[in-house]
């Protein structure tokens, strides 16, 4: 990518402190510690994580776990711990990418009808009757991608209609109109198939419930490349915060480079709705709440999304799976239960702060 | 998506209506005209059945033939006039399209509609105990004008059901995980199909997860692991494809004693969520997989 020289912006390129690194890297090892310690079924904390340690190579310890509660900490229990890292660092990351290439803070992963496209896709692959196959072709995953880029490209397609260049403000709009008109597609097709509905509210209402590590395997790849794709591009969304025709006057392609970055955070959303459902307001929440505290640069943002996506959704889990326990509760309504609350109090006690 | 939904239902009443009046132009005119062989002196002649569990009952007093219509979900017993009529959203033109004297729902969301154009409404809500379903079955015998036939078939149901129940073997209650989807929903004692299961003997170990008594609630992996029930009964084998197989195929599920002694018993979905005659057939089958059980410990 082409390094363009920061000039004065809206945003305020800074360069990511280590501090904030460290703190971010803290806040998720934390969440996964606690996310493995703690669960509906009482283990002893430190056994459990003697059990861990046992398994890492070359360490040799004995848990004094019982074979069944080793294998619900192994099976179970850590991998929807780094299911929901990866899925909460994937939503943030690419909500803030969302909100840095439409210069819109209400963006979000859902944004370009992506996870309406995601959800017809699913629709329609169960309708015509679905069979789970878990491996990384199975057809609800690729149903889910091909709608959510389908979606995203489609919008972005309508969005330059209406003239020659993309502005945020088409694309928004675009984006709501394929929204609503997919969601019609789909409400009308569960509607003739009254049969399957409980099986795509399933899917939509979220599954980190039976997570297990053939979930992790399938999100890993995306993972990787949609993080280290966004994040190759946070300079550039720096520069495209300055408006398109100055960030065209400074040498990017602008409109080249909002679509990777679109695509890369369509694809993103789609890998992680494909295992864990939709799980709303993390991509609004985490990036603003960062972009309060840590500066508004997405140098600063972008890498500590990642991180702080990924312990904020664990810990979310963990409330998830504890607070009625041995019952559970979606995720999505305590990311918005404890989020939004928390959201407020940031944004009142850091008023005056941020510009 | 909030701001489309009164769109989207007008639209889906729209269509709802087109796909009424289809079915009435196509369908079977035949009944429409002519009068069926034995139609109940006082009965209603035209029911309309939107509850599988209603149809279900209906056939099994003999008012089948008074039947002209039923939902998209009512497939039992083979041959019932299904439509696409919708129970969920039920469509009160598109009813009205089949110019019933009597509808059956499992609520009474219509009742007001189907009022103003005089056909009367039944309202026969899912079952809470074994009670409320020979209430209903006795119920629809009266309006049906098959009072007798519901009396003999509430009568035999009593009377299978104790002949089941007095064969369960005697000694402490064993544990059971019942499944309504693959994101391990089940359901407690609150329930209806929980009481059955209590009537074989058997302790749900979603009794725990159940503190507000909703009767469904959704239970954690780790959880079900942990209790290790000594029977796993499967309601989404049709929803869901699931199987004893597939059961075994996930992670530390394995591990569970019912598993690895073959005591995953697949049911149907419908036979297992449904409150009507069958159930005695689904009682059955939990009495011989617990006494299955018991004999193999």
């Amino acid at each position: 990518m082409t390094t363009v020289p920061a000039t004065a912006t809206a945003v305020v390129p800074v360069r990511l402190r280590f501090s904030w690194v460290g703190l971010g890297c803290a806040a998720v090892v934390v969440a996964g510690l606690l996310g493995v310690a703690l669960g509906p079924v009482s283990i002893n904390p430190g056994r459990t994580l003697a059990e861990l340690l046992d398994r890492l190579p070359l360490i040799d310890v004995d848990s004094g776990l019982s074979e069944r509660h080793a294998n619900i900490v192994w099976e179970l229990r850590l991998p929807r711990v780094v299911l929901a890292m990866l899925v909460g660092g994937m939503l943030t990351i690419s909500g803030a990418s969302y909100q840095g290439v439409f210069r819109n803070p209400l963006a979000d992963p859902y944004l370009l009808g992506a996870a309406a496209g995601a959800g017809l896709g699913v629709t329609i692959v169960i309708v015509n009757g679905y069979e789970r196959t878990g491996s990384i072709f199975d057809a609800l995953p690729l149903a889910a991608f091909v709608g959510a880029m389908g979606a995203a490209l489609l919008a972005y397609a309508l969005g330059a209609a209406g003239g020659r260049v993309r502005t945020p403000a088409t694309l928004v709009l675009a984006g709501v109109a394929v929204m609503s008109f997919l969601t019609a597609i789909q409400t009308y097709l569960q509607q003739r198939n009254a049969d399957t509905i409980r099986e795509v509210y399933m899917f939509i209402l979220g599954r980190l419930t039976t997570a297990g590590w053939d979930e992790v395997w399938i999100l890993m790849p995306y993972f990787v490349f949609t993080s280290a794709l966004l994040l190759a591009h946070r300079r550039v969304l720096d520069v495209l915060a300055v408006g398109d025709q100055e960030a065209t006057a400074l040498g990017v392609p602008v409109t080249r480079v909002r679509l990777v970055i679109v695509v890369g955070a369509s694809l993103a959303t789609a890998a992680a709705v494909s295992v864990s459902g939709l799980i709303g307001f993390v991509g609004i929440i985490v990036p603003h709440t960062i972009r309060l505290i840590a500066g508004t640069s997405y140098r600063v943002i972008l890498p500590l999304s990642l991180l702080f996506g990924g312990a904020f959704l664990t810990i979310a889990d963990l409330v998830a799976r504890t607070i009625l326990s041995p019952a559970e509760v979606p995720i999505g309504v305590v990311t918005a239960f404890f989020g939004a609350p928390f959201f407020v109090a940031v944004l009142r006690t850091s008023r005056g702060s941020v510009g | 998506m909030r701001k489309l939904l009164p769109l989207l239902l007008a639209g889906a009443l729209v269509l709802g209506a087109c796909g009424g009046d289809d079915d009435d132009a196509t369908g079977e005119p035949g009944t429409a005209t002519e009068p069926t062989d034995q139609p109940a002196a006082d009965g209603p002649e035209r029911i309309v059945s939107l509850s599988p569990t209603a149809t279900e009952m209906l056939f099994a007093i003999g008012a089948g033939d008074q039947v002209v219509a039923v939902d998209d979900q009512s497939d039992y017993p083979e041959g019932v006039p299904t439509t696409d009529l919708s129970g969920y959203e039920p469509n009160v033109e598109a009813i009205a399209g089949y110019d019933p004297d009597l509808v059956v729902a499992s609520d009474a969301a219509i009742e007001g509609e189907l009022e103003t154009l005089g056909i009367e409404l039944l309202a026969l809500p899912a079952a809470l105990t074994l009670d409320d379903t020979y209430e209903q079955i006795e119920q629809l015998g009266a309006v049906t004008g098959h009072a007798e036939e519901a009396a003999a078939l509430v009568e035999e149901m009593r009377s299978e059901i104790d002949e089941i129940v007095a064969a369960v073997p005697d000694g402490e209650p064993l544990t059971y995980y019942h499944e309504l989807d693959d994101t391990y929903y089940s359901v407690s004692r609150n329930s209806f199909i929980g009481q059955i299961y209590e009537l074989a003997g058997l302790r749900s170990i979603a009794d725990e997860a159940d503190a507000d008594g909703s009767g469904y609630p959704q239970l954690s992996a780790e959880y079900i692991i942990e209790s290790d029930p000594d029977l796993i009964f499967l309601a989404d084998t049709e929803c869901c494809q699931q199987s004893a197989e597939t059961v075994a195929a996930r992670p530390a599920w394995d591990q569970l004693t019912a598993v690895r002694e073959g005591r995953v018993v697949e049911l149907s979905d419908d036979v297992a969520s449904r409150w009507g005659p069958r159930v005695v057939d689904l009682l059955e089958i939990i009495v011989d997989a617990r006494t299955e059980a018991a004999a193999a410990a």
